[in-house]
């Protein structure tokens, strides 16, 4: 069982991980701006189309712009989203208060804004767990093939046969406690056989590659094969599915959140304003107005930007 | 088997023309769910240094797999070395552990393949590639590597190579490409280089200067080159000796000049007759009759016998061995002397 700790690194990180791809790029030495592209490797390549590419910019922009939020929302806002004072309950629209206020009388604009923290925070931390757990095991078993194949691809199959959202609920429930590690576990730990497949299948596909066989001729062990001639050559997919997916943990955790299971209430959550904000949807519709587009936004966005890296990793597609 | 034998030990040392690498006996299955195809059946040879063995067979005949067998590449499963012996200056490589095989691999016997596209990592620049052996089996800083690869690609006589380290391998042609292939199989100086049909897929005049860069390489160097092929345009030029395979086994093997002169097993005299001459512009082409055996049916006898046009009742009962016809020479034909005079007259 994943230790979430262990898999768990600051927010900043995990988002330079991911924009890797960019950085990784220019290195490679990227051809001049202005100069014609003369196509290099892959990721340089990939890098090249996606500058160019409306898609990318624009989700690339508002996940920077989310992450700037979630990382530092009061620079966004100076309200207090935990402060409440019940005689605005479910009032509009106010000067300092743009969004108007919930039914406890909170600030609807600050929670919104201090609730990306808790969406991108998931989202993040569970996607880079599963791609490091299912890529681990997926690659081993494609790599090794045979038994070790066998056993590690039925113990997917278990996993993968649990309903993600109610395996989840039963595993949240188990727990005495609930904080943002034990909803990022319990969503790690049933997303992850998705992540293993896609990995085994372009392993098997890389491995039996003639400049595998040729590393193995000259010498290479099997880690180096492994990290250094398969890894890279077949990890695409695994990134495009990733990025893609990273949208529906987001959602996974404000359902959730919303079914009340998921983070605390103490923790300010889109998901868990949206459940608050049900029992007053006739008489006050603004309330789960703000908090609902926040996350659908949110979560276009990476799904935009899986949609765009597919298209820079695979010209078949085009 | 002896791994190593220390009278063995002594004469190699002794005798710098001693063979670098002796293969015996070599049988190579492979066990599938249609049965076991016997891929290599009993192949024996022996290389010097600074000699060039041409191995040459129609596809299927068992020569890809001998060098994966020889290089410990063999895909098992399904396949399996059965039985023999491949000895690298007295040492026997089939015995040696995974991890003590992966020393010589490189080291002292490294491989060209023949699609040097495919066999390029899509994703390292060129320099890095041919740095790697540098850095894996010498510990090279990345910069000294990088300084290696540059001197490696000027000795393959690719054109500013400092210029073109960082590119990539679908930058370049494909005569460049086989080159980097060269160098790469060539960093570490191996005794040993076998080279699998290493200009199949390129076109005519640049397997002339790709063949012409081999040989001169080696005539620096003094390695053994194995050269597995099905072009014997490609071996006349540069082989010293070749052997002929046919459904896993050897039936000929000779000196390049009496093989193409007087061929003594039918097969290979059959091979040479369908060679496109140009003085037969117009006329049909010579094809041999028939299709290579399944090697998990291999006919009884001679494995030629049903193709062979001077086949006789004994063909199909007894397997010829592989006998002596001269220094240096054997053929695996129950007719080999009538063969050799040309006396022997078609069914």
């Amino acid at each position: 069982m994943p230790e979430p700790s262990k898999t768990a690194s600051p927010p900043q990180d995990v988002v330079a991980a991911s924009l890797t791809l960019g950085v990784s790029g220019s290195a490679g030495g990227a051809p001049k701006p202005g100069e014609i592209g003369k196509p290099r490797s892959l990721w340089s390549d990939a890098w090249h189309d996606l500058r160019r590419n409306p898609t990318f910019i624009v989700s690339a922009v508002l996940i920077v712009f989310l992450i700037v939020v979630a990382t530092f929302p009061g620079l966004f806002t100076s309200t207090d989203p935990k402060f409440c004072d019940l005689v605005s309950s479910n009032k509009g629209g106010a000067p300092g208060h743009p969004f108007g206020f919930d039914r406890q009388g909170c600030d609807i604009y600050s929670r919104v804004i201090y609730g990306a923290r808790a969406s991108v925070m998931v989202g993040i931390l569970v996607t880079t767990g599963v791609v490091v757990i299912g890529g681990v095991i997926g690659a081993l078993a494609a790599f090794y093939g045979g038994v070790v194949d066998s056993v590690l691809s039925r113990f997917v199959d278990v996993f993968f046969a649990i309903p993600l959202l109610l395996g989840a609920i039963v595993f949240l429930q188990a727990f005495p406690f609930r904080n943002i590690w034990t909803v990022v576990a319990a969503i790690m730990l049933l997303g992850w056989p998705q992540m293993s497949r896609i990995m085994r299948g372009s392993v098997i596909s890389v491995k039996e590659s003639d400049f595998v066989t040729a590393a193995r001729a000259l010498g290479a062990s099997d880690l180096r094969i492994l990290t250094r001639h398969i890894l890279p050559n077949a990890i695409a997919p695994v990134i495009v599915v990733a990025t893609i997916s990273l949208g529906l943990f987001i959602v996974l955790e404000a359902t959730l959140s919303f079914l009340g299971i998921g983070l605390p209430s103490s923790t300010v959550s889109w998901g868990g304003d949206i459940n608050d904000a049900q029992s007053s949807l006739r008489s006050a519709p603004h309330v789960l107005l703000y908090p609902s587009v926040a996350l659908s936004i949110t979560v276009l966005a990476f799904m935009l930007l899986g949609d765009a890296v597919r298209d820079a990793l695979d010209p078949k597609l085009r | 088997m002896n791994q190593t034998n220390p009278a063995d030990d002594a004469r190699h040392k002794q005798d710098a023309n001693a063979p670098v690498l002796e293969v015996e006996d070599l049988h190579v299955e492979f066990r599938t769910r249609d049965g076991v195809a016997k891929a290599v059946n009993g192949v024996s040879f022996d290389l010097r240094p600074g000699e060039t063995l041409a191995i040459l067979g129609e596809s299927g005949s068992g020569k890809s797999v001998t060098a994966q067998a020889i290089m410990g590449i063999l895909d098992t499963p399904p396949g399996y070395v059965t039985q023999g012996s491949v000895r690298f200056r007295g040492t026997d490589l089939l015995t040696l552990p995974e991890k003590e095989r992966r020393r010589y691999r490189g080291e002292k016997i490294s491989m060209i393949f023949q699609d040097a596209l495919s066999s390029l990592n899509p994703v390292y620049s060129v320099g890095f590639q041919i740095g790697e052996m540098f850095r894996v089996h010498r510990g090279a800083s990345r910069a000294d590597a990088k300084k290696k690869a540059i001197e490696l690609m000027d000795r393959v006589r690719i054109p500013a190579a400092h210029e073109r380290v960082n590119d990539y391998p679908h930058q370049f042609s494909g005569g460049m490409r086989q080159r980097i292939m060269i160098a790469i199989s060539l960093a570490l100086d191996p005794d040993i280089i076998i080279a699998d049909e290493p200009t199949t897929a390129l076109d005519v005049t640049v397997q002339a200067q790709v063949m012409q860069l081999l040989a001169d390489l080696q005539a620096e160097s003094k390695m053994g080159l194995i050269l597995i092929t099905h072009d014997l345009g490609v071996v006349a030029d540069v082989a010293d000796k070749i052997s002929v395979m046919y459904a896993g086994s050897l039936i000929e093997q000779a000196p390049i000049i009496p093989l193409y002169g007087s061929p003594a097993h039918p097969y290979t005299e059959r091979l040479l007759a369908a060679i496109p001459r140009v003085d037969l512009k117009g006329q049909e082409l010579y094809t041999i009759k028939g299709i290579p055996p399944n090697l998990t049916n291999i006919p009884t006898g001679c494995a030629f016998h049903p193709r062979c046009p001077y086949a006789q009742p004994i063909c199909s009962e007894q397997v010829p061995p592989l006998q002596d016809v001269s220094e240096g020479r054997r053929s695996a034909c129950h007719f080999w002397k009538e063969t050799l005079d040309g006396s022997i007259q078609s069914r």
